[in-house]
C-alpha cells in the first residue's frame, strides 16, 4: 500500500499481489469460467429420461443436433443479428454525430433522453411492443385504415417483429460507444473538408466514420453478441416460427427437460457468438496498449450507466 | 436560441425518429394503464382501476417479487462493490500476466451473452447440488455485477493521485487508516457508480435469473414475465409499468439535481 504507483515485474511471484487478486478472480473462476467449461463437459452427458442429466456419458445430444431444425434457426439466429446491429449503427452515426455537434446542454438533455427508456425494465418495454404490435393494437389498426397493409398482414409473431424489437432494445447500446468517440472527434475537419470541396454526404463517410472507428467497432460489438443470445425478444413477439438459438436452449431445459441437449446446442451458441468476443477482445487489446492493459473504455463496457 | 452548432438537417431528423422509436411503446403503454379496455387496443375511456387492482389484496405476489429483487439487488450489489474494488485496485497496481489474465475474466462477463451465463450456472448449480433458491440467484447476480463494479473504478483509478498515498503514510497514518480514510473517499464516486448500476443490472435481470432459478422465489421480472403470459392481467402490468416509468424519471430528475446538472453517462 505504501507505493500504488504501477509496478513492472511481469514474471515474478508476488504475495501481496496474489491475495489480492484471490477474491476477485476467484469467484470468476468459480462461479464463471468453470460453468462455462463445464456446458462443454455436460454436453456429452446422457440425458435422464425423467429430466436433467443421466450418468453415464453419450454423444447423443450432440447426434439430436443433426435435426434440420437447428441450422435453420442459427441461420435465422445470426441474420437477424447482423441486420439488427446494421440497422442500430446506421441510425446511431447521424445520432451521434448530432450528440458530437451539440452544444453541451442539449447534449445533455438528448443524452437524457435516450438513456431513460433504458432504465425501464427491459421485459417492460419488450412487452409494450407486443401490445403496440398486437392484432387489435393502434399500430396495425392505423396501417389499416392507411392501407399500408391487408387484412391477413399480422404484425406480432413475425421475423420482422422480431427484428424492430431487436433495433428498438439495442439502440441505446449502438449510440452510447459511437457518441463516445464523437465527443473525441474534431469537427473542424468536416469544416476543411467541405471548405476543399467535400459534398456534406462524402466529407461524413470519408471523414467522420472513420474518425469515430473506434465507437462504431465498440457498437458492432455491443449490439452484435447480445443480439445473437436474444431470448426475451422472440420469445414475446416472435412466435414459434421465429425461435432463435436462445429459444431453443430454454425450450431443450424447460420444455423437454433435456439438459445434455441444452448444453450442446449452448455450445453451438457460444460457437456462433466467440468470433464477435474475439474480435472484442482485439480492439480492447489495441485501445489500451499505448498505455497499459488497462481498459479504457470502462464507460463503454459500461454502457447502461 | 441555438442548440446546435451549424445546419444539419439529416442528423436532427434521425435523432428524432430514434426518440419517436424509442418513447413510442412506452407511451402506448403509459395510456394504456388509464384504458378502460382490457386489451388496449380500442380506446374505452378512463379508469384507474388497473391501479387500484395493483394495490388490492390480490396483487400481493408482485409486492413479494418486487421486495425479493429488491433484497437480491441490494446485496448483489453491495458484495459486487466490494469485490469489483479490489480488483480494480489491483488491475490498477499490478502489471503482470496474473493481471492479465485477471482482466480477462472480468472482461468476459461483460461480452458473454446472458443466456450462456444463465444456463451454465444452471448447470453448475444442479451438477453441485446446490439448492436452486433466493442465494443462488444473488450469486449469479454478483457474478455478473462485479465486472461492471470493477470497470467503474477503474475509470476513476485512471485519474487517481497515488501521491495521496504516499503522503499519509509519511504521516503517520496506518494502512488501514490510508484505504478507510484516503483511497476509498478518493474512489467513492467511481465505487457508488459501479454500485448504482451493478443495482440496477440486477433489478432488471430476466434471462439469468430464469434460467437459475429453481421454483418458487420470483423476482419482479419474473412476475412480470409470468403476467405477460396471462393476457388477463396485462393492464395490472401496464400500471405498474408507469408507476415504475414514474419513478424512474422522478430519481433521474433527483440525482440531476443533486449532481448539478453534470449529466454525463
Amino acid at each position: 500500500m505504501s507505493n500504488p504507483s504501477p509496478k513492472y515485474s511481469p514474471h515474478r511471484f508476488n504475495r501481496s499481489e496474489w491475495i489480492r487478486t484471490i477474491p476477485s478472480f476467484g469467484w470468476l473462476a468459480f462461479f464463471f469460467a468453470i460453468p462455462t467449461l463445464l456446458i462443454l463437459v455436460m454436453s456429452f452427458k446422457s440425458a435422464n429420461p425423467y429430466g436433467g442429466f443421466g450418468e453415464g456419458w453419450s454423444l447423443q445430444a450432440w447426434r439430436d443436433m443433426g435435426n434440420p431444425s437447428y441450422p435453420a434457426v442459427t441461420w435465422r439466429t445470426v441474420w437477424l443479428s447482423v441486420v439488427a446491429t446494421v440497422i442500430c449503427v446506421a441510425m446511431a452515426l447521424p445520432v451521434g454525430f448530432l450528440l458530437g455537434k451539440s452544444l453541451p446542454k442539449t447534449r445533455a438533455t438528448l443524452l437524457l433522453l435516450i438513456i431513460v427508456p433504458f432504465w425501464t425494465n427491459f421485459l417492460i418495454r419488450v412487452y409494450a411492443w407486443k401490445v403496440l404490435l398486437h392484432p387489435e393494437g393502434y399500430l396495425r389498426q392505423a396501417l389499416l385504415s392507411l392501407h399500408l397493409i391487408d387484412e391477413r398482414t399480422l404484425l406480432l409473431n413475425h421475423e420482422w417483429a422480431v427484428l424492430l424489437v431487436m433495433v428498438y432494445s439495442y439502440l441505446p447500446f449502438a449510440i452510447l460507444p459511437i457518441y463516445a468517440a464523437a465527443e473525441k472527434f474534431d469537427f473542424a475537419l468536416l469544416d476543411a473538408a467541405r471548405d476543399l470541396g467535400a459534398s456534406a454526404i462524402r466529407s461524413f463517410w470519408q471523414i467522420f466514420v472513420p474518425g469515430v472507428q473506434r465507437g462504431l467497432f465498440a457498437a458492432l460489438v455491443m449490439v452484435l453478441i447480445p443480439a445473437l443470445g436474444s431470448y426475451i425478444i422472440p420469445d414475446l413477439v416472435g412466435g414459434a416460427a421465429s425461435e432463435m438459438l436462445g429459444n431453443k436452449i430454454a425450450a431443450r431445459l424447460f420444455v423437454d427437460r433435456n439438459w445434455p441437449h441444452a448444453a450442446a446446442v449452448s455450445v453451438l451458441l457460444m460457437a456462433v457468438t466467440l468470433f464477435p468476443v474475439l474480435f472484442a477482445f482485439a480492439q480492447q487489446k489495441k485501445e489500451s496498449r499505448p498505455e497499459s492493459p488497462r481498459p479504457e473504455s470502462a464507460k463503454k463496457g459500461a454502457a447502461p450507466a | 436560441m441555438r442548440l446546435i452548432s451549424g445546419r444539419h438537417p439529416f442528423a436532427i431528423a434521425a435523432m428524432g425518429v430514434a426518440l419517436v422509436f424509442l418513447y413510442l411503446p412506452i407511451l402506448v403503454l403509459v395510456l394504456n394503464s388509464f384504458n378502460a379496455s382490457r386489451y388496449g387496443s380500442t380506446w374505452e375511456g378512463w379508469t384507474i382501476d388497473w391501479y387500484a387492482r395493483l394495490f388490492s389484496s390480490r396483487s400481493q405476489d408482485i409486492w413479494d417479487a418486487l421486495s425479493r429483487s429488491l433484497i437480491v439487488a441490494t446485496m448483489a450489489s453491495a458484495v459486487s462493490m466490494v469485490l469489483g474494488t479490489l480488483a480494480a485496485w489491483v488491475l490498477h497496481r499490478y502489471r503482470t500476466r496474473l493481471q492479465q489474465a485477471h482482466f480477462g475474466l472480468i472482461y468476459l462477463p461483460i461480452v458473454a451473452p446472458d443466456i450462456l451465463m444463465g444456463i451454465s450456472l444452471a448447470i453448475f448449480f444442479v451438477t453441485l447440488g446446490v439448492e436452486r433458491n433466493l442465494m443462488a440467484i444473488t450469486v449469479a447476480h454478483i457474478t455478473f455485477c462485479i465486472s461492471y463494479v470493477t470497470l467503474a473504478v477503474l475509470a476513476r483509478l485512471q485519474d487517481f493521485d497515488g501521491s495521496f498515498v504516499d503522503a499519509a503514510r509519511d504521516l503517520g497514518a496506518s494502512r488501514f487508516q490510508t484505504i478507510v480514510r484516503v483511497v476509498v473517499p478518493l474512489l467513492l464516486p467511481g465505487i457508488m457508480a459501479g454500485g448504482l448500476l451493478a443495482f440496477t443490472l440486477s433489478i432488471d435481470d430476466f434471462v439469468i435469473t430464469f434460467f437459475v432459478k429453481g421454483v418458487g422465489s420470483d423476482t419482479l421480472p419474473l412476475k412480470i414475465y409470468g403476467m405477460t403470459k396471462h393476457t388477463k392481467e396485462m393492464p395490472v402490468i401496464n400500471a405498474l409499468s408507469t408507476l415504475l416509468l414514474t419513478f424512474t424519471f422522478a430519481s433521474v430528475w433527483w440525482v440531476q439535481r443533486l449532481t448539478g446538472n453534470r449529466a454525463r453517462t
